[in-house]
């Protein structure tokens, strides 16, 4: 909402307040102020001058030469323009002045046009930031010549003497405050910031004597949607612009002035908040207005010259035949003002809210008048408004008004009033308010207070309960007078087992040397392709976005895997030489439809080193450190195939994946990209992923922790060479190994893993060593070898022997 | 013999004077002092001697091999001592050369900022909870005095799913959920993802973070409310940190305020930063409406509360100076080691 300061001084004097301070006064007391702009604020040391004499350039044949006089001073002035005359009132940049060129200020200063002195210019509307919108009168490529509803004292600064001189002060109003979208509504906030008082004046008219009723018939087919519905006639139009003040006052509040007419239901609409229709009662075909639901199909060409296609919901004003106006949103083509209309009638109305944003939003077109209905007005402004454009109409000599309207009102006229409970209002704020000062506060915002009740003004549609009329109290009040307290009573606050699991896993990542990262929760459904996933993955069955910002963005993932990829190429893309990443994040399982989708916890981990300083193993480390951080052991490494639950798998290299297993839980799959899946996101260089689950991690994790007494007796170690077939897991190896030394087994390390010359082929030789310990005393020689010998005799079972 | 005896002596320390190595040294020992050594084979001519002559030069060479075994010792400590001193010369180091790399990763900065949020109200006794990002219509609007057709939903351009199914625009939804679940007395801080279908710029971006309070009880005060955020604007910019509050409107709360934070760059005196304003606006705030408390079955008679939504993208880039929003969801390396 645009506000002009000179309106507003209609009603309220703030004239001892500076600008800023009324901006800021206001914003704190509820009105948020966005900004502030003066008027021509480019414009300066521009005056009125007259022209005394017009003579032809010596040197020139399209520029001459005028005397001008300033009043203090006169001037000579070349100038271009073909319309000036001796006699004329003109503005006159004086030295060092500014104006606008093409939108943008410049400096005038005097100086010579073609051998000739010219001290100062003489200006076009356009070099004063105007229209012909502004001045009428006044022609486009020429100078402005000033008409008699401007000031001609000579000299006298250009902007107070046309009246372009008003401050405008935006306000951002919030949608429950409609009524602080017109200048009456700001003057009630303005009044009740400062507590003084408002100059107001109920809207009269004298009237002609006439029947509308024999001149129009209105009807109300669904009064849910339109609840009243004022009409109103005006005989013997005289349709012209409409005088400077209203002009101007129009411009300061952002609205462009069309004709006198049009002008009034703008100036009404930006004064009572009501938005208003004048139609040209020629088009009101059998001079009846129904107001009713569109029929499904039905067609209007709107003001805008759009045709538009109706549906049954929607509500209209229609004639006889046809909709002339869909209602609160826009008029039809025919229904406007023309420059030959005799009759207007006018409408004041109120349309239901929620219906009226509906319409304007599936029609995709919102008015100043819908943006208004839509947060809901009372019916009881209509009155007001109309009274208020009849006086206009007469002050302006636009026409004659009718001394009948017709009034079909549907509304519940019931008060509602809320309970004044000052000492709820202290015990809900903390503050200790005396009772007078809120009754003060809530009186200068037009409250009535009686038998204990609060009754709102009635353009206040807000105010339903209780908190509603603390707010208003504690906004006058200031809320920077409400004390600061610290929440009384001890409250425990813990993270729950998740928050901590979540929280460690976080941790172990970043000791382990990874980055966190941060990756959006919707991708593009290419994405599934591009990580090559099976065409029938259940994972392609993605929660989808219906309005989504563009087709990147249109899924909620299913796997978190391509968000690290796309991260991964990004930072290849960079030239970065290595990366180490992970994210903590959500996947979005779909459940059953209507049903709100499982959301996951993720852990994904990636990397690449373009120096070749990570491997499969690198990754494989990475994901056993973080799972004995987590207490999570005795799990089982397998490869991955078309047989794991992760129907990622195909993203992986299939020689180089693995799957995470405990207690037959899956819980995690890691290992090399698949080559083509590297290539599809323009990664030059080997780049690792694993993705584990959280939720199942957490349930395996092993919390209890028990102390077990440090060693007493020193460890015996034996070296095995063993040659094995080059296909057998190591992970079986071990597995023998460890069950059969048994519970002296302290650990099985293995450090070499052998495959050439020396070894046969299709065989690899696998180097362990294996520690043994007892709690009751030094293990002999002859204990060690006997274990030693049945890890050998077991190996050889599974066609693993000693190395020669 | 007793001349031999002084001559080896003196011969002796002549040579170990020249000695420079350990294994040179050892070899003048075994010269002098072994089995076959000098000293010894002179000894061995101790029975030529007279009576009265064998005890004088049997102490004699007694005194002799201790002068020379303590001349060797000495030499070896100062040997030793010039070998070390070499060593070192040698070892010396350019300190100035950079260490080897090792590596600790680094939390995203939207999250060290958010453990930081998270340990402040902890400290206060507020939970954290968790609540789904995507969600029913009615959790994220109706509940929250946001009836279908409502204008304030205009300002939250909704990604949706179904007619009733959306991706939330606020984490206000988790008020719901937890006023539904658990009874009063309630302090939650609900952190997470919310979405709204901005078009990507260097200040807005379709995915983004808030973090919700909510505490209810009886008699919570809205100058509770005051107090609570003036303790974490405290903890999060300095004890000197001061706060302002607007009259502002969300259905949910009422009275609602927006809640200013003072420049911490001009300290309130107005600059660039905070477009001369002195103040930077940093969250939406206010009492729990009454008909929220009703919708989720807590009496607004008897219980009353706050609640409040942080953005924590504005912090994060507030606290680095981080000027395009793009960068947090960018993960360029280059970018995440800076914090």
């Amino acid at each position: 909402m645009d506000l002009s300061m000179k309106w507003l001084s209609d009603f309220v004097d703030v004239s001892d307040k500076s600008i800023k301070d009324f901006c800021y006064d206001m914003t704190m007391s509820g009105s948020k102020v966005e900004g502030y702009t003066p008027e021509g604020k480019d414009i300066t040391n521009v005056v009125v001058g007259k022209i005394l004499s017009v003579v032809p350039h010596e040197n020139s044949d399209h520029l001459v030469v005028c005397q001008v006089d300033v009043g203090a001073e006169q001037l000579q002035i070349v100038t271009g323009a073909q319309n000036v005359n001796a006699g004329d009132y003109v503005p006159v940049a004086l030295n060092n002045s500014t104006v606008l060129h093409d939108g943008k200020p410049v400096k005038i200063k005097n100086g010579k046009l073609r051998g000739v002195e010219s001290n100062g210019m003489l200006c076009s509307l356009d070099e004063l930031g105007l229209t012909t919108h502004d001045f009428p009168y006044a022609i486009e490529d020429g100078i402005f010549i000033l008409g008699d509803d401007c000031d001609k004292t000579l000299g006298k600064d250009l902007k107070e003497a046309i009246g372009f001189n008003d401050t405008t002060v935006e306000f951002e109003i919030t949608s429950n405050r409609p009524d602080c979208l017109s200048v009456l509504g700001l003057a009630r906030e303005a009044a009740a910031t400062y507590g003084i008082k408002r100059t107001l004046k109920e809207p009269s008219y004298k009237g002609i004597d006439g029947n509308i009723d024999d001149e129009l018939s209105v009807e109300i087919k669904n009064p849910k949607l339109c609840s009243r519905y004022i009409a109103g006639i005006v005989k013997n139009v005289k349709i012209e612009p409409s005088p400077r003040w209203m002009r101007e006052r129009l411009r300061a509040s952002g609205v462009r002035p069309i004709n006198n007419f049009v002008d009034i239901t703008n100036y009404v609409m930006l004064e009572y908040g009501q938005p208003m229709h004048a139609f040209d009662l020629r088009y009101v075909s059998g001079s009846s207005i129904i107001v009713r639901n569109a029929k499904q199909g039905e067609k209007i060409v709107t003001l805008d010259g759009e045709e538009r296609t109706l549906s049954e919901e929607m509500l209209v004003i229609a004639d006889k035949d046809k909709p002339v106006a869909v209602a609160g949103v826009m008029g039809g083509e025919y229904s406007g003002i023309m420059d030959d209309t005799t009759t207007v009638v006018f409408e004041s109305a109120c349309f239901d809210g929620a219906s009226v944003r509906k319409t304007a939003k599936k029609l995709g077109m919102r008015s100043d008048a819908s943006s208004r209905f839509e947060k809901g007005l009372s019916p009881k402004n209509c009155y007001p408004a109309i009274m208020r454009a009849f006086e206009l109409v007469e002050e302006l000599g636009a026409g004659e008004v009718y001394n009948t309207i017709i009034d079909r009102d549907c509304s519940d006229i019931s008060e509602n009033p809320v309970d004044f409970d000052p000492e709820w209002i202290n015990n809900f704020l903390g503050t200790d308010i005396p009772e007078s000062d809120m009754i003060e506060y809530l009186q200068r915002l037009d409250f009535e207070i009686r038998d204990g009740k609060c009754y709102a003004p009635f353009v206040r549609i807000d105010i339903e309960c209780k908190a509603d009329i603390a707010e208003e109290v504690a906004r006058i009040y200031g809320y920077n007078n409400i004390p600061s307290t610290i929440l009384r009573g001890v409250a425990e606050a813990r993270k729950t087992p998740e928050q901590r699991f979540i929280k460690n896993v976080q941790s172990s990542m970043v000791s382990l040397g990874l980055n966190e990262i941060e990756t959006y929760s919707f991708i593009s459904p290419k994405y599934f392709d591009k990580i090559s996933l099976d065409k029938n993955s259940g994972l392609r069955d993605a929660v989808t976005i219906t309005n989504p910002l563009g087709e990147d963005t249109s899924v909620m993932r299913t796997t978190i895997i391509p968000s690290m990829c796309e991260t991964l190429a990004r930072n290849y893309n960079y030239r970065n030489m290595k990366a180490m990443l992970f994210e903590l994040g959500n996947e979005y399982i779909k459940t059953e439809n209507g049903k709100l989708p499982n959301e996951p916890v993720r852990l994904c981990i990636g990397g690449y080193d373009s120096n070749g300083g990570m491997d499969f193993y690198s990754l494989k480390g990475i994901v056993e450190e973080l799972l004995n951080n987590l207490s999570i052991s005795d799990y089982e490494v397998e490869s991955a195939d078309s047989k794991c639950n992760f129907d990622e798998y195909t993203a992986f290299h299939p020689g180089r994946a693995a799957v995470l297993k405990k207690n037959d839980v899956q819980f995690g799959i890691f290992g090399e990209l698949h080559p083509e899946v590297q290539e599809n996101y323009d990664i030059g260089t080997r780049t690792y992923i694993a993705k584990l689950n959280i939720p199942e991690m957490m349930a395996l994790a092993d919390y209890d922790k028990t102390y077990k007494p440090l060693p007493k007796y020193p460890a015996t170690t034996r070296d095995l060479s063993l040659v094995c077939d080059d296909k057998t897991p190591v992970a079986s190896l071990e597995k023998v190994i460890k069950s059969a030394v048994g519970k002296t087994l302290e650990k099985v390390t293995l450090f070499d893993v052998y495959k050439g010359e020396q070894i046969e082929k299709g065989k690899k030789s696998v180097s362990y060593t294996i520690s043994m310990r007892s709690h009751d005393g030094t293990l002999t020689d002859e204990q060690a070898d006997a274990a030693i010998k049945r890890v050998l005799k077991a190996l050889k079972e599974i066609g693993a022997e000693l190395r020669a | 013999m007793k001349d031999a005896l002084l001559k080896i002596k003196s011969l002796a320390k002549d040579e170990l004077s020249k000695v420079n190595d350990t294994k040179a040294l050892e070899e003048l020992r075994v010269k002098f002092l072994g089995k076959k050594g000098e000293l010894t084979s002179i000894l061995k001519q101790m029975g030529k001697l007279s009576a009265e002559e064998r005890p004088v030069i049997g102490q004699l060479a007694n005194q002799v091999r201790a002068e020379i075994e303590e001349s060797i010792t000495n030499r070896v400590k100062e040997i030793k001592a010039l070998m070390l001193e070499k060593k070192l010369k040698e070892e010396e180091l350019d300190v100035t050369l950079p260490g080897n790399k090792s590596t600790i990763g680094k939390l995203h900065p939207l999250n060290i900022v958010l453990n930081e949020i998270e340990e402040i109200f902890m400290g206060m006794g507020f939970d954290v909870v968790d609540g789904p990002e995507v969600e029913y219509d009615y959790y994220n609007f109706e509940a929250l005095n946001l009836p279908p057709d409502h204008p304030a939903r205009d300002t939250q351009d909704t990604f949706y799913i179904t007619d009733n199914i959306l991706l939330r625009t606020q984490t206000s939804s988790v008020q719901v959920h937890v006023m539904e679940e658990k009874k009063p007395p309630l302090r939650i801080i609900s952190p997470g993802r919310v979405y709204r279908s901005d078009a990507v710029d260097a200040t807005h971006s379709p995915l983004f973070h808030q973090i919700e309070g909510l505490v209810v009880d009886k008699g919570i005060t809205m100058s509770d409310l005051v107090g609570t955020l003036e303790l974490l604007m405290k903890r999060l910019y300095g004890d000197d940190c001061k706060i302002r509050l607007r009259p502002h409107h969300f259905p949910f709360t009422e009275p609602s305020a927006e809640v200013d934070v003072m420049c911490f760059n001009c300290g309130g005196k107005g600059c660039s930063m905070c477009k001369d304003e002195g103040y930077i606006e940093l969250l939406g705030a206010g009492m729990v409406h009454p008909k929220v408390l009703a919708n989720c079955g807590i009496d607004p008679e008897i219980y009353s509360g706050f609640a409040f939504g942080l953005g924590l993208e504005r912090i994060v880039m507030r606290r680095y100076g981080i000027n395009d929003m793009r960068l947090l969801f960018e993960n360029d390396l280059r970018f995440l080691n800076q914090f």
